[in-house]
């Protein structure tokens, strides 16, 4: 019953196969069983019974959705009522959000039933898990390795089928490189699809929520529950939402897929090359066309991204001081002290170091050099992906250089782990849709992404593709050994 | 560019962090090493590129100046450190 899809589970609800309590407490039973992986910050045991009863009542009168019953676990940066929502920070241990983000609200509205809230690096900020206050997640491939991240919680119990389908956030990458290195499907919208409401801000200006799921289908189908405009979120775009499921199984024939020999220079594993040039292969014989592409400035997305992201995040995370809510210091003097004290305390060491960044960058006399350079470079990476889709329909590469790295391994070195976000930051920066599937496995047997870039609003031709990949190929549906 | 003691000091200052000994020492290190990457950005020309604030280059949207949301202070205060008589509470700013 674990390795189904929404679609059965949806189905095997409606037939009666199953209930929805029996199915929310066989999740809850295997997140208990698998408690090691360390994938959730709050498990939601009682509530999510209460929900599943209140949804099997809503199916037995006829009035459902497609997610009606179905589990799902979001990542602990969606503000969720009446629950703790910490952004995995000592800053946020003990906040009890008073309401609910707008994604929480629309699967609340469709009958989700919530079996928690999944762990991250503190603030969204870390590409391994490893920055979260409530300790590492674990790669249910191997646990030696990390989950990635920020959205590793999330990645995890999907990958170990601890709940169906996830939600994540992805800033520089935080959905699609966790779904790399867990071996699953995770989409970034383009920015403005998702409403921001209620997701706690990082970098405003590149945030977007997105599903992590087993496949581009129940990608496809989380989509159509997360997408639409927002007048909360002064940023959601009033753009028509497709049915994101729609076009899945169209065919791919003739559609040409842009390579771009950025992403396929110095760095890039020969492993991580090799799964790679596979799906090339598979989608030739789809029909697609491939044409060679430039991306030139993408090589300095890492820069630009760590200007503008720490400083988007030394404003947005100005507002934790200790007066409203979250963490306040035991002992302080004046008010300047009470402040200084809360945050020294309550951030981690990783936020810390955005935060300076940010404050530096965005400082008197060095405003020019950094924050407004990277903003006209930003224009230039947004520039060549527009250039490119001039002759392509969707870019193809790989998610990350390399499968997902050992625990510990990258913590003392902040400029190596930022790099491993080298592919999917220039996705962020345009604020173009970006998803990673599952295609193969490493040297070291762990999981291979390997990453679509579309047009604006285009996601639907990314899950199409990605679809037709998984109809070929079985990559999504393996799953670590002991998760069988 | 390689930053100072000094340099950190006075950047965790305007952050409002208050750092111990050994933070600055290391955030002198790390810091100066994410400048050196930020500093590549150099490579590219960029005169005469209009700087991008916004991935769809839209305008922040307004809304009528009406109130919309409910009074929610005791809910919201709730979950505050330290409240009395619906006002947060903090040490004296003035004499």
């Amino acid at each position: 019953m674990h390795t189904m899809s929404v679609a059965e589970l949806s189905k095997a609800l409606q037939e009666k196969q199953i209930s929805s309590v029996e199915l929310t407490q066989l999740y809850l039973d295997r997140i208990t069983q698998q408690e090691e992986l360390n994938a959730f910050i709050t498990v939601n045991a009682e509530d999510a019974i209460a929900q599943a009863q209140a949804a099997d009542t809503r199916r037995s009168k006829g009035d459902t959705t497609l997610f009606t019953g179905i589990p799902i676990a979001h990542k602990d940066i969606f503000c969720t009522k009446g629950m703790l929502t910490t952004c995995g920070s000592k800053m946020l241990a003990n906040f009890v959000s008073p309401y609910d983000a707008t994604v929480i609200e629309r699967f609340n509205d469709s009958g989700a039933v919530t079996l928690g809230k999944t762990n991250m690096d503190e603030f969204a900020m870390g590409s391994s898990n490893e920055t979260s206050y409530f300790n590492p997640v674990l790669n249910p491939w191997d646990r030696k390795a990390v989950p990635g991240g920020s959205s590793g919680g999330s990645a995890a119990a999907v990958a170990a089928r601890l709940a169906p389908v996830a939600t994540g956030t992805d800033t520089g990458g935080s959905i699609r490189q966790p779904a790399a290195f867990c071996g699953i499907t995770g989409i970034k919208p383009s920015y403005g699809r998702v409403s921001r409401y209620g997701m706690i801000a990082f970098a405003s200006s590149l945030d977007q929520g997105g599903p992590m799921t087993r496949s581009a289908e129940d990608a496809a189908m989380m989509l159509n529950v997360m997408c639409g405009f927002d007048p909360k979120d002064s940023t959601s775009l009033n753009e028509a939402v497709p049915d994101f499921t729609a076009t899945l199984a169209d065919p791919i024939d003739g559609m040409r897929i842009g390579l771009p020999k950025e992403y396929f220079g110095a760095g890039l594993n020969a492993d991580v090359a090799r799964v790679v040039d596979a799906v090339i292969e598979e989608l030739k014989g789809l029909g697609a066309k491939l044409v060679e592409v430039e991306l030139p400035n993408s090589t300095l997305a890492v820069p630009c991204y760590y200007v503008l992201a720490p400083a988007e995040a030394s404003s947005n995370l100005s507002r934790f001081d200790g007066v409203r809510y979250g963490y306040r210091a035991q002992d302080y003097g004046d008010l300047a002290d009470m402040y200084m004290k809360t945050r020294a305390e309550g951030f981690g060491t990783e936020v810390k170091r955005r935060i300076m960044t940010g404050t530096y960058a965005l400082s008197a006399g060095y405003y020019d050099a950094y924050y407004l350079k990277a903003q006209k470079l930003r224009r230039l990476i947004a520039d060549d992906f527009t250039r490119a889709f001039e002759s392509c329909d969707a870019i193809l590469g790989p998610t990350t250089p390399t499968t997902a790295f050992d625990l510990g391994s990258k913590t003392d070195d902040p400029v190596a782990m930022y790099l491993n976000d080298i592919y999917t930051i220039p996705a962020n920066l345009a604020g173009l849709p970006g998803m990673s599937i599952p295609a193969g496995l490493g040297d070291d047997g762990r999981p291979v992404g390997v990453q679509l870039v579309g047009r604006y609003f285009d996601e639907a031709r990314l899950l199409n593709i990605g679809h037709r990949f998984q109809q070929v190929t079985d990559w999504h549906n393996q799953i670590p050994l002991d998760q069988a | 560019m390689s930053l100072s003691r000094q340099d950190v000091e006075k950047i965790a200052e305007l952050a409002r962090l208050k750092l111990t000994d050994d933070e600055i020492a290391d955030y002198t290190q790390t810091l100066s090493r994410i400048l050196s990457l930020v500093e590549q950005m150099n490579a590219a020309d960029t005169n005469d590129v209009e700087p991008m604030a916004h991935p769809q280059d839209t305008r922040l949207r307004f809304r009528d100046d009406a109130a919309t949301a409910p009074d929610r202070r005791d809910a919201l205060q709730a979950i505050a450190p330290k409240t009395e008589a619906g006002l947060y509470l903090v040490p004296k700013v003035v004499e």
